[in-house]
């Protein structure tokens, strides 16, 4: 990494169509925005990001290291110590795995690490249905990890989405020096479409120190130094002032620390949440639909459906789900009579969207099924039905 | 001038002052624990072979052991969570090889919750050096009974005395496929620094197991609060290899054996 801060480069692929896999494309995402470290361990669906990447590493060579690791916790710790040294690193799991990952993932926080975990998720709790999509691990990817922080996770809806959320994972943990998890679901990670691969790729390398400069603090994203460059490191998970040293007993540097890690995200918030916006240019929306993910894909039909009969419908899907897009879900559900959450869990993003929009209202499936067209258009038929006939009552009355 | 960090630093050599962070000293660990002496002889067997600090990574869990080189020694440090020192490394060694990268940590740290990655990294036959200052005890949280708590003894939460065979962790770790591997106390000096000089520059998964007194929390409640007595008794109940074979299995028992078990 010689060039740091943002710098164009060519696409490791040709530039062209390719028919991939999601979890393929995730693979392909990463090494075009510049893995050269991935550590993993085997679990369904998430494995065929591994298989991937160990190939085309093998094919590329250039120094990027591939090790299937013994469990997931070594997978994403090596990803840290291998971050480190100086490497773009990442691993991929499902949620079981991403289970055994929080701790070192709240290591990586504590000590601003850049590393990418991918989550494919599937049906749980536990080890629940391996090849079953779900979205439960909204809240795991949130709050997972001990203490308090901020961090940043991206839903993608297709497979091309993939390929350029990847890469935007790796220049986010770069630019912010902290974790960013990909939450794909089964459903994309197994789906296999277009990936139209542009002929260049914007990437982030972390900034480095140019001289001594405190590698935890002074700037709000202090450069990261390298090991083995003689800066004389000092990493630690415990809370520590700026040059590393531990300060276990001190309010004043928890508190400095603790806000920094949270704020370094907070005061970004422009720069690191998109969502899509679809229909919503009315003054006024009969209903508001608000997904992320696969289930995006179907809920983006059953609005167009909506629209056809007459109902003013609108679409915003949560690219970054982490933050939360609190601002946009505000100002639309503020010109929405009703708001519908349809998502693969109980209520995990749609208790978030009820902070800021108390009308909203779930369609929640955990079957281990996807969530189809019909179901979301059912859903927001019988809820505007609802709302039509309180209205009704209450002009009678 | 070094006369005034020898003044403050008492015990350390002017061979191996560059390689500390002198404001950090004195070391947190209680009177009588090995693990200074553990440090001495780490830093001694570096300046034996004339390192440089900056090449090297020393990677520690979560324990007494883990603050041996975090923040004492000047060199790069990364220390990680409870149990994972080894899986940090693996990464980091893998992706800049340059780096000499030395894991240090205690019994419960690498034997217990870290169990798994130091059988692994024993099988991968990885270039790093592990050493495990085993003092048979969770110093750090109370005194809690670990997988080397020899049987009968004491802890916290063995009242009663410790009823689970403990680990032999250089037989363990030569089994698990290690290629240097070697047992010795804090109280061997000498040949300690030795095996740890071999251990820095073997080729491979280096593993040294160092038994280190914890008068504190073992010592105290097994009737030996004595540092000194604690000391006297590692160097009674080692016996070196090489005595063993001529030793009977009556004479050996309750011995701990020192020595290279690999090389």
């Amino acid at each position: 990494m010689s060039e740091t801060g943002w710098i164009t480069v060519e696409s490791v692929l040709k530039p062209g169509r390719y028919f991939l896999q999601g979890d393929e494309a995730c693979a392909e995402g990463a090494i075009a925005a510049g893995c050269n470290y991935y550590g993993g361990y085997p679990i369904t669906p998430s494995s065929e990001v591994m298989e991937r990447i160990c190939n085309r590493f093998a094919e590329l060579g250039g120094g990027r290291v591939f090790i299937q690791m013994e469990d997931e916790i070594a997978s994403i710790a090596s990803c840290i110590g291998a971050s480190w040294a100086g490497a773009k690193a990442m691993t991929a799991t499902s949620g079981p795995g991403l289970s055994l990952m929080l701790e070192n993932l709240g290591y990586a926080i504590m000590t601003e690490t850049p590393v990418v975990v991918v989550d494919v998720q599937r049906a749980g709790p536990s080890t629940g249905q391996a090849t079953r999509p779900a979205q439960g691990d909204v809240m795991q990817a949130r709050w997972g990890a001990s203490g308090d922080y901020q961090i940043i996770a991206l839903s993608p809806w297709s497979v091309e989405e993939v390929y350029s959320q990847t890469i935007r994972a790796f220049n986010l943990a770069e630019r912010f020096r902290l974790p960013v998890i990909l939450l794909t679901e089964e459903a994309v990670g197994h789906l296999r479409e277009n990936v139209d691969v542009p002929a260049e790729t914007r990437i982030y390398n972390r900034l480095r120190p140019k001289d001594r400069e405190p590698p935890f603090g002074q700037a709000e994203v202090p450069p990261m130094p390298a090991f083995g460059q003689g800066h004389k490191l000092l990493v630690t998970g415990s809370t520590h002032d700026e040059w590393g040293y531990r300060r276990t007993s001190s309010a004043q540097a928890q508190e400095k620390l603790a806000d920094r890690l949270s704020t370094k995200v907070t005061n970004h918030l422009d720069e690191i949440i998109e969502v899509e916006e679809r229909f919503c240019d009315e003054d006024e929306l009969d209903i508001l639909v608000i997904a992320f993910g696969f289930t995006a894909r179907s809920a983006w039909r059953a609005v167009k459906v909506a629209r056809q009969e007459g109902t003013r419908a609108g679409f915003l899907r949560l690219k970054t789900i982490w933050p939360f897009p609190e601002e946009a879900v505000r100002q639309l559900a503020l010109r929405s009579r009703a708001v519908l959450v349809p998502e693969m869990n109980r209520g995990q993003v749609l208790r978030e969207v009820q902070r800021v929009a108390p009308q909203a209202q779930g369609y929640n499936k955990t079957d281990g099924e996807v969530i189809v067209p019909q179901e979301i258009w059912q859903a927001m038929r019988h809820y505007c039905t609802t709302l039509r006939y309180r209205r009704h009552r209450q002009e009678v009355m | 001038m070094i006369v005034r960090a020898n003044t403050q630093i008492q015990g350390l050599t002017e061979s191996i002052l560059s390689y500390i962070r002198p404001e950090v000293f004195p070391t947190p660990f209680c009177s009588g624990c090995g693990h200074g002496i553990l440090l001495g002889a780490i830093l001694r067997a570096i300046a034996d072979l004339g390192w440089d600090m900056d090449e090297m990574l020393f990677v520690s869990g979560i324990g007494c052991a883990a603050w041996i080189p975090s923040p004492h020694f000047a060199a790069d440090t990364l220390h990680v969570t409870h149990g994972r020192a080894i899986a940090f490394a693996t990464g980091a060694k893998l992706f800049n090889p340059a780096l000499k990268v030395v894991v240090i940590g205690g019994d419960g740290d690498l034997a217990s919750i870290g169990g798994n990655h130091l059988i692994h990294a024993a099988r991968r036959n990885l270039d790093l050096t592990a050493i495990c200052a085993n003092n048979y005890i969770y110093g750090m949280t109370g005194g809690q009974v670990t997988p080397t708590t020899p049987l009968g003894i004491r802890t916290a939460t063995t009242p009663q005395g410790n009823t689970e065979p403990p680990f032999d962790l250089c037989r363990l770790v030569a089994g698990a496929g290690a290629t240097y591997v070697a047992r010795y106390s804090v109280y061997h000096i000498r040949p300690l620094i030795r095996s740890i000089k071999k251990a820095l520059t073997h080729e491979g998964f280096a593993f040294v197991e160092v038994l280190s007194p914890c008068p504190t929390q073992y010592g105290r409640r097994n009737k030996l609060p004595q540092p000194g007595e604690m000391l006297w008794l590692m160097k009674e109940e080692c016996v070196s290899l090489q005595r063993a074979e001529s030793m009977g299995e009556e004479e050996l028992e309750g011995k701990m054996l020192i020595g290279e078990f690999v090389s």
